[in-house]
């Protein structure tokens, strides 16, 4: 039989395609139903953050740092008052201190619930989604009583946090976390050890130890590869090492270490410790003002500073340069949803079609947060 | 007849109970105003709350709008989130693959206007509205699911006092 002529395809996945998590573009490569290449195109929901912190003083850049991940605003918040807190060498009273961790955990879990049900979502499951959603209208319930936003909040400010936690949050946050509880086994039930849903994310994406180290891979995407690496331990901020949780690591129970149901396991673990911490830091909360005494115009010192948190995402830091003037010089975020994206090419190559878009969804990104 | 009660003025309903009588404009507005179906189709912060309005707690199937992946497939494109100019482009592309009547809904100050992007965002386009036709703006940033259930129904509003006819200047 003669040879018969074949040309590789090229697709466009994107940008209005229900499964790219917001407006990317990526340009596959195929030969048939296998995936040769991959090349992601970013820039359709770039927003000026860096180029906006310059013309904004201090303050005024939080609410741009809600924006960047918005599925995770406290945590992007908590990363930038860190990072501007240590420029001006501010100490923030310690019931702050337990209310941010607090909010920040609680905001893990909402991410991690959104990531979860838009996974499901991903694999033809739609059930999970209502669910998820479900749970996290409770936490977002949460917020609103705190600061009034459901999404955006700017709560966290430099030195302290905008106001105090109404009289009954910690009772309502103690009702919350005895309703989470059973979800986590329900949410099992319903989509982790789904024989289909299995079917489709083990043994697929798999990401070796080395590469993810290399590749600069954070958070949930490096630690499904096996690697005990969260910053909450390893370089602690806040008051993290004063409780007692701990780190959940990709084990390859369904098929291969560091393959795309590692990834999502390790998220369903993550919101258990979420839960633990919270437990242990509510009843805890002392009395006191959440707001320090720091000048009413922020004005750090020159000097540079890095400061960098664990989002739910993974390693979130903010680099700042600061003239001694109201506006920093500059401000350059380490995002991690854009070192995951860079890994996307590896984690599909020679896979089926339909598995880039479960790969795509385990790897949990954030437009906002990529473009900036 | 849960159906007729929808349908208010104008119906004539025969004893046999099988035909009745109404105005054209009246069946394809109730039609049209009750399956809007919309674009399965998020931009940025504000489609994350889109999210939230059509999952359970606020469930945006009660009014009869499904998300659904394909311009062709739908009624009304829900600009939601921050339109940069790389996306403007592929926003009027969409805009013209989709069959009439089309409507359009900008939710959130992005797309209305710029919103936090207005003064130094080199890259956002100052308002949705310039590129194509909008219909209903809601406000806020991101508003809340309330808000845009709201402006789905003004929407509706908008849509049942539509009329085949051309108007007489």
């Amino acid at each position: 039989m003669a040879e018969i002529r074949t040309e590789d395809m090229v697709l466009n996945m994107g940008p209005q395609h229900p499964s790219t998590h917001g407006v990317l573009r990526l340009q596959l490569t195929l030969e048939g139903e296998i995936v040769i290449d991959v090349k992601p195109y970013i820039g359709y929901l770039h927003r000026c953050f860096e180029k906006h912190t310059e013309a904004m003083t201090y303050p005024q850049v939080i609410p741009y740092a809600d924006r960047m991940d918005y599925v995770n605003a406290m945590s992007n918040e908590l990363s930038y008052v860190i990072a501007v807190e240590k420029l001006m060498g501010i100490e923030v009273p310690e019931r702050v201190e337990y209310i941010r961790v607090i909010m920040s955990e609680l905001q893990r879990l909402a991410s991690h619930l959104l990531a979860i049900g838009t996974y499901g979502n991903d694999a033809g499951a739609f059930t999970p989604f209502l669910y998820c959603m479900a749970t996290r209208e409770r936490v977002l319930e949460l917020f609103e009583i705190t600061c009034g936003a459901r999404l955006l909040y700017n709560y966290f400010w430099v030195g302290g946090l905008s106001h105090d936690i109404p009289v009954n949050f910690q009772k309502k946050v103690k009702e919350f976390v005895e309703f989470f509880k059973p979800k986590v086994s329900e949410l099992n039930n319903l989509l982790s050890f789904n024989k289909i849903f299995i079917e489709r994310t083990a043994n697929i994406g798999i990401l070796p130890a080395d590469y993810a180290i290399n590749a600069g891979a954070a958070g949930p995407v490096l630690r499904g590869s096996g690697i005990k690496f969260d910053l909450r331990k390893n370089d602690p901020y806040s008051i993290y090492p004063k409780f007692d949780f701990d780190i959940p690591v990709g084990q390859g129970l369904k098929g291969t270490v560091g393959d795309n149901w590692d990834r999502y396991m390790v998220r369903i673990h993550e919101m258990e410790e979420s839960i633990k911490i919270i437990e242990q830091a509510i009843d805890n909360i002392p009395e006191g003002d959440v707001q320090s005494q720091i000048p009413k115009r922020v004005k750090p010192p020159v000097g540079e500073v890095y400061a960098r948190t664990e989002t739910p995402k993974g390693e979130l830091g903010y680099y700042i340069i600061s003239d001694g003037s109201l506006n920093p010089y500059r401000v350059k975020a380490r995002s991690p949803s854009f070192c995951n994206l860079s890994l996307i090419r590896a984690l599909s190559k020679g896979y089926m079609i339909a598995d880039v878009v479960m790969t795509l969804g385990s790897l949990d990104i954030v437009l906002g947060c990529i473009d900036r | 007849m849960g159906i007729l009660n929808k349908l208010d003025t104008h119906i004539e309903q025969f004893e046999s109970g099988n035909i009745i009588i109404t105005s054209a404009d009246k069946l394809l507005n109730w039609g049209r105003l009750s399956s809007m179906w919309q674009m399965f189709f998020g931009l940025a912060c504000c489609a994350i709350e889109m999210m939230a309005t059509s999952a359970s707690h606020y469930d945006l199937d009660r009014f009869g709008i499904i998300p659904r992946p394909s311009p062709r497939h739908i009624d009304i494109i829900l600009i939601s989130g921050t339109v940069t100019l790389k996306m403007a482009t592929r926003i009027k592309r969409l805009w013209e693959q989709m069959p009439e009547p089309k409507y359009c809904l900008s939710m959130g100050s992005c797309a209305n206007c710029g919103g936090p992007y207005w003064e130094h965002g080199y890259h956002v386009l100052k308002g949705v509205d310039r590129i194509i036709p909008v219909d209903v703006y809601v406000p806020g940033c991101p508003p809340r699911p309330e808000a845009l259930l709201e402006g789905l129904l003004k929407l509706q509003e908008k849509i049942r006092n539509q009329s085949l006819a051309r108007k007489t200047n």
